[in-house]
């Protein structure tokens, strides 16, 4: 009798066991990701403890101690501790980097995917262009500072032309890829369903080269944060690569490091943040959803 | 059911190809995949392609696809010259070749909406053709979440909703499980009788084509070429116990294997 009405009501059976399955498998999700956070968090708080036994083991007041470095960036931050030309400036340095990296890596990307798109889908084009640009891509970008300052003047529109020479690159490259790859099949099977000239463009050739357009945005984006502190070092008065370029010339290390670790954790979380919407346009794709 | 020779010689000439040559120009010199290829479908008809690796099926398929140009001859549908791919003829690959950024809905929506009908029509066409290949409960799942059937009754439902008057199939079920496959053929045939599709369906399973074919067109190779065609008058649905079925089988078998050196095997096979 029991064993009957088990099999001739087995959606009883499945809603009951359902439950514990959905709760173990949450909790096991939720004990993965706090192993991860543990095992990545080992190697920074060595590197501190280190650094903190090295500056104490050999008494140099050349560099500071982490616990030094962690008062100057609350002071950078907010104030109220050594009350100079850099307190609380944080906001203002911060946001005024954020805007050159975001401008030049925006126009970078403008730029970069649809001359890509088109490089990549136009033989024509690409016999003209590909030999220039294959030119100039090694020179390091770096190497266009003295250039784009007699270009650009002192400044920050130097900076961020930079930054935006250092991100197209990538993106650029990266999106012709993207589009050299794509299945020839998916461009039979478009033109079999009608779908022909400009109108693949948005129909197949963008959706199928963007797993690989947004790597191109998350490299340019890290090329983005290296080249503004170059392109800040000179003749900009406010931005992170000029407190550090300060820093360096007052002999103010903690300051140094405080603007490094700054870059640092924005870099990272701009990464992040590209990663989010990277999963978010290819949650079609199994090898691209993280 | 009407007699399927009657509607071979009433119906009107849906594709014609005349005096077809193909050569592949290849690194290693030039290869003849078809020669001197006629064939002439009516409308309505389920043709099977049929022969041995490398005789050109997918060639011919791909030239009447328009994909690929022919070297000589000519391609037509109702009169007119085949320059390219076109939505009067649908083509549903081995490999699927579903757009996998969109969903099931998407992809069978795509050729509508790429040709300016109107979203609310778009959506009818898409949910009735979505029924017919029995997909409405996986509308919003994209290709990686499909089996291998359901990505080819995607396919199917896709070449179907762009309103194609020739369904043209490469080996569609080649890669499935026998169950999987039998399924799929059966729901082809339902599908076919209910749209009147002219349908060109290239397979190298014997029983495959005499299972779907009202005519089948026997290919032998190098070159590429047509060698003999069989109608099959056997009343459908066929079974594939029957005699008139393993004889027909046999027949077209025996006319496969004689042009791949199968009688010399069998008897080198037969000494050792
Ligand atoms: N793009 C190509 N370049 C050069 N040769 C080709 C090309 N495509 C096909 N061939 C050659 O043409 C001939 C016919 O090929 P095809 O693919 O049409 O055969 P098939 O009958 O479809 O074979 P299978 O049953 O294995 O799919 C083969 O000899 C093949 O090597
Ligand atoms: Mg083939």
């Amino acid at each position: 009798m029991s064993l009957e009405s088990a099999v001739t009501n087995p959606d009883v059976g499945r809603a009951a066991a359902a439950k514990p399955v959905a709760a173990r498998i949450g909790a096991r999700k939720l004990r993965a990701k706090l192993r991860a956070v543990l095992l990545a968090a080992i190697v920074p708080i060595g590197l501190l403890l280190l650094w903190d036994v090295m500056v104490r083991w050999t008494g140099t007041r050349l560099i500071p101690s982490p616990w030094g470095v962690a008062l100057m960036m609350w002071d950078f931050a907010f104030g109220g501790i050594y009350d100079d030309a850099y307190s609380g400036s944080l906001p203002i340095h911060f946001w005024k980097s954020v805007q050159r990296v975001y401008g030049g890596f925006f126009l970078a990307a403008l730029a970069g995917i649809p001359l890509g798109l088109m490089l990549g889908r136009i033989p024509l084009l690409r016999a003209m262009l590909d030999p220039t640009l294959s030119l100039l891509r090694p020179i390091p970008v770096t190497a266009w500072l003295p250039l784009s300052m007699i270009f650009f003047g002192l400044g920050p529109k130097s900076a961020v032309f930079l930054v935006f020479l250092g991100a197209f690159y990538p993106i650029l490259l990266n999106t012709v890829f993207g589009v050299k790859s794509v299945d020839v099949r998916l461009f039979e099977a478009a033109g079999m369903l009608g779908c022909s000239g400009p109108q693949l463009f948005r129909a197949v050739v963008l959706p199928a080269s963007l797993p690989s357009i947004f790597n191109g945005l998350r490299l340019g984006a890290s090329f983005a944060w290296i080249l503004i502190v170059v392109g800040e070092m000179t003749g900009v008065p406010e931005g992170l690569g000029a407190v550090i370029m300060d820093g360096r010339t007052l002999s103010r290390t903690d300051l140094v490091i405080t603007g490094m670790i700054i870059i640092g954790v924005t870099g990272f979380v701009s990464d992040r943040l590209l990663v989010l919407l990277s999963n978010h346009f290819l949650r079609w794709s199994p090898q691209h959803h993280a | 059911m009407p007699d399927p020779s009657v509607v071979r010689e009433t119906a009107p000439v849906i594709l014609q190809v005349i005096g077809l040559n193909k050569v592949y120009e290849a690194s290693n010199g030039p290869v003849e995949a078809l020669r001197s290829v006629d064939l002439t479908v009516r409308k309505g008809e389920f043709i099977c392609l049929l022969g041995a690796s490398g005789c050109g099926k997918s060639t011919l398929l791909r030239i009447i696809a328009g994909f690929e140009q022919a070297t000589q001859g000519e391609v037509a549908v109702y009169g007119r010259d085949v320059k390219g791919p076109g939505p009067d003829r649908g083509m549903v690959f081995q490999d699927y070749a579903l757009f996998p950024w969109l969903t099931v809905r998407d992809n069978i929506g795509f050729g509508p909406s790429h040709r300016r009908v109107a979203p609310s029509e778009v959506a009818k066409l898409t949910d009735r053709f979505m029924a017919m290949v029995g997909l409405t409960a996986f509308a919003d799942r994209y290709p990686h979440q499909l089996s291998g059937g359901m990505k080819q009754r995607v396919a199917i439902a896709r070449v179907l909703a762009n309103d194609a008057d020739i369904l043209l199939m490469d080996e569609p079920f080649g890669a499935l499980d026998a169950l999987t496959r039998s399924a799929l053929q059966e729901e082809l045939i339902e599908i076919w009788r209910t749209t009147k599709l002219t349908v060109i369906f290239v397979t190298h399973s014997v029983e495959e084509a005499v299972l779907l074919a009202d005519r089948v067109v026997v290919m032998s190779s190098s070159p590429g070429r047509i060698d003999r065609q069989a109608e099959i008058n056997l009343p459908r649905p066929r079974d594939v116990a029957s005699a008139e079925f393993n004889a027909l089988r046999r027949e077209i078998t025996q006319q496969l294997t004689s042009h791949v050196g199968g009688r010399r095997l069998v008897t080198a096979t037969a000494d050792s």
